[in-house]
């Protein structure tokens, strides 16, 4: 079997929002799946459902061949789940945390190196209340490893975390694919995505808009290329359009800056814009070809911009 | 069972780190004895049918802090463990509702337990309090009420959306049958038709049964059906609305 996570037609309603609609997806065993999506797009709603967290108003879900409603406990030893929005009590010691948690499993891994390994080492005496948003973060990451899970859930991992700390995390969920789990990995982060997910289903408004690796989304945008550098002043960019494969040029004035151009067209645009510069005797030390993002696709899919 | 001892242990670990908490389960009915019992002392009185001011209130005591516990302390701990999405991380664990809601009720037992032993100690050190003419059914009898209102305590976390409510409910339903109950007043000193009033109250039927095995007239059946009635009632109805989050 290697479908881990197998959804067909899920839907989901609060009252009259519907926050998931008709949505299917299947995540292979072993794969860092990204979920990514803007603020109120569904992507908790689909994800808890698939925990088992949330009743489904249609659809079928399968985790690891369980059914997440009726065989929750069965199914619940064998995830690690780490949720958006979870709290634990204020005086609660992390080491007590760890200790409690093993005691709900049939089989965990030792706590202590569990501990070590996310940077916790020095705070097992420390209460939950006093630790910081990145230490809180972290333990939730260790329960939700505690008992060696087959799949780990991560929603919204990264939120709240210093540039550095996300960087840091980052690495440690590719520790954990490393060790052969399949990780879900819910985001609203799209270079998050990029960076870590192999496969990717982007939601937008309850609605499965794209799924697939993310190069394989960006090169299905098919917008071209775009190639950016600093000219120097008395340089008339215009002669770039008699480029072969150029369809646009842009040149932006500032008043302190030399100017900055946006050559956008196909063909190997960087080779040829390098070509023509050398003509002018131009060697911009910073040309470059600005790839498409993630950002970009999702802008192409939905017609609007991720974050407002 | 490992994760039950586990979690009950833990809460009791909880409840020591937040003292305030468990103030009117271990606190304020010692301040109780103390101060009617500096008043009034323990000497016999006609007025309380021959009996000391502390023996008469000792029982009342205990059910006081079976009252407070069920309706006040229990539902607010629960609401907030709700509130602020602790339960929504158990139940992401393989656990049942059987184990958050197990662990409380030890926990808010073996609180309360203690907190009686306070007073029977402090009474009868410092009053002479007279001990229980039947122990052990005096003590069935304390733990039987204590599961019917730990159970009210559920039906109010359960129904109540959230911290704040629970408490106003819990302390409006448990300050009136304090007062008029037997449990935090002698009735002896209520109004004919208070008392009357007092028998719609269920803390009353706690008094009522901890006085009758206190003082050696044995089980009041009547108390025992409606305390059992409840826990029944109560339980089908958290069982039914109890909600993760
Ligand atoms: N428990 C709930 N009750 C009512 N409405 C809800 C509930 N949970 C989510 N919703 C609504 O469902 C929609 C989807 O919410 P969801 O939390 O799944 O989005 P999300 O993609 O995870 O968003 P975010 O990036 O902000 O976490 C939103 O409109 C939200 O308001
Ligand atoms: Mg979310």
């Amino acid at each position: 079997m290697t479908n881990v996570i197998e959804v067909t037609n899920l839907r989901k309603t609060y009252g009259a929002t519907v926050a998931v609609e008709d949505i299917s997806l299947t995540v292979q065993k072993g794969e860092i799946f990204g979920i990514v999506g803007p603020n109120g797009a569904g992507k908790t709603t689909t994800v808890e459902t698939i925990m088992g967290l949330r009743r489904p108003d249609s659809g079928t879900v399968r985790v690891l061949g369980l059914d997440p409603q009726t065989q929750a406990e069965e199914l619940r030893q064998r995830l690690g789940i780490q949720l958006q929005e979870a709290s634990l009590p204020d005086y609660l010691k992390v080491w007590e945390a760890l200790d409690l948690f093993a005691s709900f499993y049939h089989q965990t891994v030792p706590w202590e190196p569990l501990l070590a390994q996310w940077g916790l080492g020095d705070k097992r005496n420390t209460r939950f209340k006093n630790l910081s948003g990145g230490q809180k973060q972290r333990l939730f990451i260790a329960l939700a490893l505690l008992n060696d899970p087959e799949v780990v859930f991560l929603d919204e991992l990264t939120t709240g975390l210093d540039p550095q700390a996300r960087r840091a995390t980052w690495e440690m969920v590719r520790a954990i694919r490393d060790q052969g789990k399949t990780v879900i990995l819910v985001t609203h982060f799209m270079d998050e995505a990029e960076e870590l997910a192999d496969r990717v289903a982007i939601i937008d408004q309850g609605r499965l808009a794209a799924l697939d690796t993310p190069q394989a989304l960006i090169q299905g945008l098919q917008t071209g290329s775009t190639v950016r550098f600093t000219s120097v002043n008395g340089f008339d960019a215009a002669v770039l359009e008699e480029v072969a494969g150029v369809t646009a040029v842009h040149q932006k004035n500032g008043s302190l800056q030399a100017p900055q151009i946006t050559v956008q067209g196909s063909g190997p645009l960087l080779s040829r814009v390098a070509v023509k510069l050398a003509e002018y005797n131009i060697a911009p030390l910073d040309l470059r070809v600005e790839l498409a993002d993630l950002e970009e696709v999702f802008l192409a899919l939905t017609g609007h911009k991720i974050r407002a | 069972m490992q994760a039950l001892t586990k979690m009950t242990w833990v809460e009791l670990k909880l409840k020591l780190r937040e003292p305030v908490g468990t103030f009117f389960t271990l606190v304020f009915p010692l301040l109780l004895l103390f101060l009617f019992g500096s008043i009034y002392g323990n000497e016999p009185t006609a007025f309380l049918g021959g009996r000391g001011n502390v023996d008469n209130s000792v029982p009342g005591y205990i059910a006081m802090i079976i009252g407070t516990t069920g309706m006040i302390g229990l539902p607010i701990a629960l609401s907030v463990y709700r509130e602020q999405g602790i339960l929504r991380r158990f139940r992401a664990a393989p656990i049942t509702p059987g184990l958050v809601l197990g662990s409380q009720v030890a926990v808010n037992l073996i609180v309360s337990l203690v907190g009686m032993a306070f007073l029977i100690l402090v009474g009868v050190f410092v009053y002479d309090l007279v001990l229980p003419a039947a122990p052990f059914s005096t003590f069935l009898a304390v733990i039987m009420s204590g599961f019917s209102f730990l159970s009210v305590g559920f039906v109010l976390a359960s129904l109540l959306p959230t911290a704040t409510s629970a408490q106003a409910v819990g302390m409006a339903l448990f300050f009136p049958m304090m007062f008029l109950s037997g449990a935090g007043l002698p009735q002896q000193i209520l109004p004919e038709k208070l008392v009357a009033f007092s028998q719609y109250l269920p803390l009353t039927y706690v008094v009522n049964l901890l006085q009758g095995l206190w003082y050696g007239d044995g089980w009041n059946w009547t108390a025992v059906l409606v305390l059992a009635g409840m826990t029944v009632a109560a339980t089908a109805v958290s069982v039914r609305y109890f909600r993760w989050e």
